[in-house]
């Protein structure tokens, strides 16, 4: 069976630089220390939402994102 | 170097007689070390069957995980066996990071081969090639050395040691440090059981888990756990419990009847506060509707002397001190709780303070790597749930109980280790 893409944060990575919110802010939010948190559930990752976890995932300096 | 042990107080090891069962997991003579003839005198060391059948037994058991989250034991390792074909690796977790819990390291102390036939049965039924055990403290080591010499296992099993400390149990933690790695988690997924030491798929068991399937995959009765049970000024005890058993029973049994304690710390640092409330069973089902959870068993009652806002204020503090420092969530989310708590503690917190406390409690859920971010928020959220008015009273008034209690020891109050 195929599983869905989902997008996917490594905690231990994210250095709050907050660039993938800006990107994805449907998928992503900052907390109040600036480290990008998944909103839960998570969206459906359809055309528009895939494209903009793409582009989150591009622009995180840490490599903190990716999907899978 | 680091150190692998620390100042503790002592648990004395006692059997629970009053509550009518016979121990499978304490053993004929809990207070020394079993050796293999003592083992095999109770028929252990069966040949394993095959999968099939292990699998059948630890359904019929209803065996949980014992390391804390009560996954069942037979998921896991279906989890492993539907993994491609290649080489597996099955490990068992001795590395009791909870303190104030001293049963995974009696297990490894005093009953090593039971610990060792529960692994070799795991390993068998998902046809591993090697097999570890993860081990925070010396004596641990030694026993379980001693116990490979004395019966050299199908599957070798290489013992492993790690500085002690919270997240070193945590199972990916205990794969990386296995793989050669520091003793600290990784993000999920890949979990273990596809992606574990050397990028195999692993099976990581807790040692009370191997051996209620020993007991299990042996044809015996692995309906026990055990529980370690303090406070309230009380001698430490180690206690095997049939699943059920009313905690109000055990406390008249430990604490003496009528000592009546007004909350306890269950389950581990991951549970948090619970308000005892009559024919409460020890159950996982039982706690779990009660906001708390049976986790790996450890009982803690709050004395009168001991305020639930600074034993929560303690917890803090030790999970702070604890954090594998990785998630800028969890340093920055525990450390922001542990500080609010003490405030709470001192009379010095606001509304404003309580009502951030309330949000970071859930706001901080799910945030971290591992759990400890969730531990500390459950901490948190199981004050505030469970004490309103006291906490409520900390916000008008200085505490005398608190302010007797001070800051927070280094080393959490709760600790305990095996005597």
């Amino acid at each position: 069976m195929e599983h869905a893409m989902k997008l996917h944060l490594d905690a231990t990575l994210c250095q709050g630089y907050g660039l993938c919110q800006e990107q994805a802010p449907g998928l992503l939010e900052l907390d109040e220390w600036g480290y990008a948190a998944l909103r839960t559930p998570q969206p459906d990752l359809g055309s528009g939402a895939r494209a903009a976890a793409d582009a989150a995932v591009r622009v995180c300096p840490a490599r903190a994102l990716r999907l899978g | 170097m680091e150190q692998l042990t620390r100042p503790r107080a002592t648990a004395e090891v006692r059997t629970l007689a009053a509550l009518g069962t016979a121990p499978v997991l304490l053993g004929a003579d809990p207070g020394r070390r079993e050796d293999l003839a003592g083992y095999l005198a109770l028929g252990g060391y069966r040949t394993p069957t095959g999968p099939e059948e292990l699998l059948r037994r630890l359904r019929a058991a209803d065996l949980r995980g014992r390391g804390g989250a009560g996954f069942p034991a037979a998921r896991k390792l279906e989890g492993v066996l539907a993994q491609p074909p290649g080489p597996r690796v099955a490990v068992a977790n001795a590395a009791e990071g909870e303190p104030a819990s001293v049963k995974d390291r009696f297990l490894a102390r005093r009953r090593p081969h039971l610990l060792l036939d529960g692994l070799a049965h795991a390993a068998a039924a998902i046809a591993a090639d090697r097999a570890y055990i993860q081990v925070s403290d010396r004596t641990a080591a030694a026993s379980l050395t001693a116990a490979l010499a004395e019966r050299p296992p199908a599957v070798p099993v290489t013992v492993s040691l790690v500085a002690e400390a919270y997240v070193a149990g945590e199972e990916s933690a205990v794969v990386r440090h296995l793989g050669g790695g520091p003793a600290l988690p990784t993000a999920k997924p890949p979990r273990v059981f596809e992606h574990g030491v050397d990028g195999l798929p692993t099976l990581v068991h807790n040692a009370e888990t191997l051996a209620g399937i020993a007991l299990a995959a042996g044809g015996g009765r692995a309906d026990t756990f055990l529980a370690t049970v303090s406070g309230l000024g009380s001698a430490p005890a180690l206690y095997e419990l049939p699943y059920g058993t009313p905690l109000d029973e055990l406390a008249d049994h430990h604490y003496g009847t009528g000592a009546d304690p007004e909350s306890y710390l269950i389950g581990g640092f991951f549970g948090g506060l619970l308000s005892p409330r009559p024919g409460l069973a020890l159950h996982p089902e039982s706690l779990r509707d009660a906001g708390a959870q049976l986790g790996c068993g450890a009982v803690v009652a709050l004395g009168p002397e001991d305020c639930p806002v600074s034993a929560a204020a303690d917890v803090l503090a030790f999970l702070t001190a604890e954090g594998a420092r990785q998630c800028g969530a969890c340093i920055r989310g525990t450390a922001a709780m542990a500080q609010t708590l003490r405030l709470i503690c001192r009379g010095e917190a606001t509304t404003r303070d309580a009502e951030q406390l309330e949000g970071w409690s859930r706001s901080l859920r799910g945030r971290g790597a591992c759990g400890l971010l969730d531990a500390a928020a459950a901490n948190a959220a199981a004050l505030l749930r469970t004490h309103p008015g006291t906490v409520a009273a900390h916000l008008a008034a200085p505490c005398p109980r608190c302010l007797a209690a001070g800051d927070p020891p280094r080393r959490t109050r709760f600790a305990l280790d095996l005597a």
